[in-house]
């Protein structure tokens, strides 16, 4: 529909300056929005106060429609077995991914064991989780990945900790609220993860490619030994994330590498837990040792 | 253009002597309307790659269209500002491009008062579609890698979105302007 003319508003002055001053201010927004882009560009730390406090004012609501969301996850599975063969199908065929999981990971911690019993000795026992929460959101219509969770430094939550679903890695978190959470998702193109094959422990990195697939880049050149359905486990390098978690598995290869697909897909994820800092675990471990050994 | 409106609200507001619309409400409303589309973040959607179009932008686009002059042209530096802290994108993403936005469709206007749905929406398709391939140019200065291949998806279904979004900007236009006050 066409307005009237808002720039001619006639011969009242005031409607003039208040017109002329609409123009000025809109510029103005112009050039605050680029300082603001040249602080924060590149720097994710900066306003993470000013995030927070906008992610914590949100998050009631968002566990709401949280809980909605893994009910509306079920039914529709349910409903998708009843035109396939019962909805059990759906059920077993989640169970069946998981015990896929289970396997890589039972293969990739036997042989992190024998490495770790020949080499130091050292025991590594069941990590107790930080807090177990939901995903409450996440930036579904930004290139950048990352998620939100309802849980924050209330429940102990600090940067740092990974996140985890019983399918596998998550994430990161990066920023902390009283009762919420930012997480970098590893799908990301600014997460690196030292990983490694789960069958027998090359060495790669994986990045994220933000589309939802991780590019896989081993650290050494020559022929590249990977091969489509390949499952992808943290190395535990880097002190971030403990060794032997599932990431990815291989779904085409490139020419340095390939690219696999996230094992945890966020979207169909009810519960995640956040586990404490790998290299504190490690260091009251070692303390513990050497407490014993004297 | 304006879409009929559900059974259960023809009686309310249907008294229209002695009734105004409420000032609040004719005023509040839109800037409300953009603010619950960048709230989509929060909604019960997660995704590991960018595919929902970004609602908050669709419904401010939407509404300078259907009622040009209802928004400041200033009003993309307020509404940019709180898409920023929930959208993901470096604070100054959206208060840069959506003040952007503001002063080329009040160009728009001046230039084309008179457009037709092919236009509107085309005009719409191009805004989007440069808003989104800057929004991802911007996340890419920070982190050095860039792929726009991967807006494809986004980009379609935002220009799916579009009309869809227009008729709800139509029904809360209708909704903003129902005599519910007494005078």
């Amino acid at each position: 529909m066409a307005a009237p003319n808002v720039r001619r508003p006639g011969f009242s002055r005031r409607a003039q300056y208040s017109t002329f001053a609409n123009y000025v201010i809109a510029f103005i927004g112009v050039g605050i929005g680029l300082v603001l882009l040249a602080i924060s560009s590149g720097h994710e730390e900066r306003f993470a106060g000013l995030r927070t406090i906008a992610s914590d004012a949100g998050a009631p609501a968002a566990t709401v429609a949280a809980s909605a969301r893994t009910g509306g996850v079920s039914l529709w599975d349910v409903l998708t077995g009843y035109f396939t063969l019962g909805s059990r199908v759906a059920s077993m065929e989640h169970d069946l991914a998981k015990a896929r999981v289970a396997l890589a990971e039972q293969a990739a911690l036997k042989e992190e064991n024998t490495r770790l019993k020949a080499t130091l000795g050292l025991f590594e026992g069941e990590i107790k989780p930080v807090a177990i929460t939901r995903l409450i959101g996440s930036t579904s219509s930004s290139s950048r990945r990352y998620a939100t969770i309802g849980a924050g430094s209330a429940k102990g939550v600090r940067p740092g900790m990974a996140v985890r679903s019983p399918l596998g890695l998550v994430g990161r978190v990066t920023e902390v609220g009283a009762i919420s959470a930012r997480v970098l998702l590893i799908t990301n193109t600014d997460s690196t993860i030292p990983v490694r094959r789960a069958s027998d422990g090359i060495q790669a990195y994986a990045t994220g490619r933000g589309d939802g697939t991780i590019q896989i880049r081993l650290s050494t050149t020559g022929l590249n030994p990977l091969r489509r359905g390949d499952a992808i486990v943290t190395s535990g390098s880097g002190g971030i994330y403990r060794p032997g978690e599932a990431v990815a598995v291989v779904v085409s290869l490139t020419p340095d590498g390939a690219i696999a697909r996230p094992l945890s897909d966020p979207g169909q994820t009810d519960f995640v837990t956040v586990e404490p800092l790998y290299q504190e675990v490690l260091q009251s471990e070692a303390d513990k040792a050497a407490e014993e050994g004297r | 253009m304006a879409p009929p409106l559900p059974p259960g609200l023809r009686t309310f507001g249907k008294q229209r002597i002695n009734r105004a619309p409420s000032p609040a409400l004719a005023i509040a409303l839109p800037w409300l309307v953009v603010m619950l589309g960048s709230l989509s973040p929060i909604w019960p959607l997660i995704a590991s790659a960018p595919i929902l179009p970004p609602i908050g932008f669709l419904f401010l686009v939407a509404w300078q269209q259907m009622r040009p002059g209802l928004f400041p042209v200033w009003a993309g530096l307020p509404l940019g500002m709180f898409d920023d802290l929930y959208s993901g994108q470096p604070i100054g993403s959206a208060v840069t491009l959506w003040s952007i936005t503001m002063l080329v469709l009040d160009f728009i206007e001046l230039r084309f008062p008179w457009r037709g749905i092919a236009l509107t929406w085309f005009v719409a398709s191009a805004v989007i579609g440069l808003y989104l391939l800057l929004a991802h140019f911007i996340v890419g200065l920070g982190t050095g890698g860039m792929a726009p291949g991967i807006l494809l998806p986004q980009f379609g279904l935002s220009i799916l979105a579009y009309p869809i979004i227009a008729r709800l900007v139509g029904l809360a236009d209708r909704l903003r302007l129902i005599p519910i006050r007494a005078v």
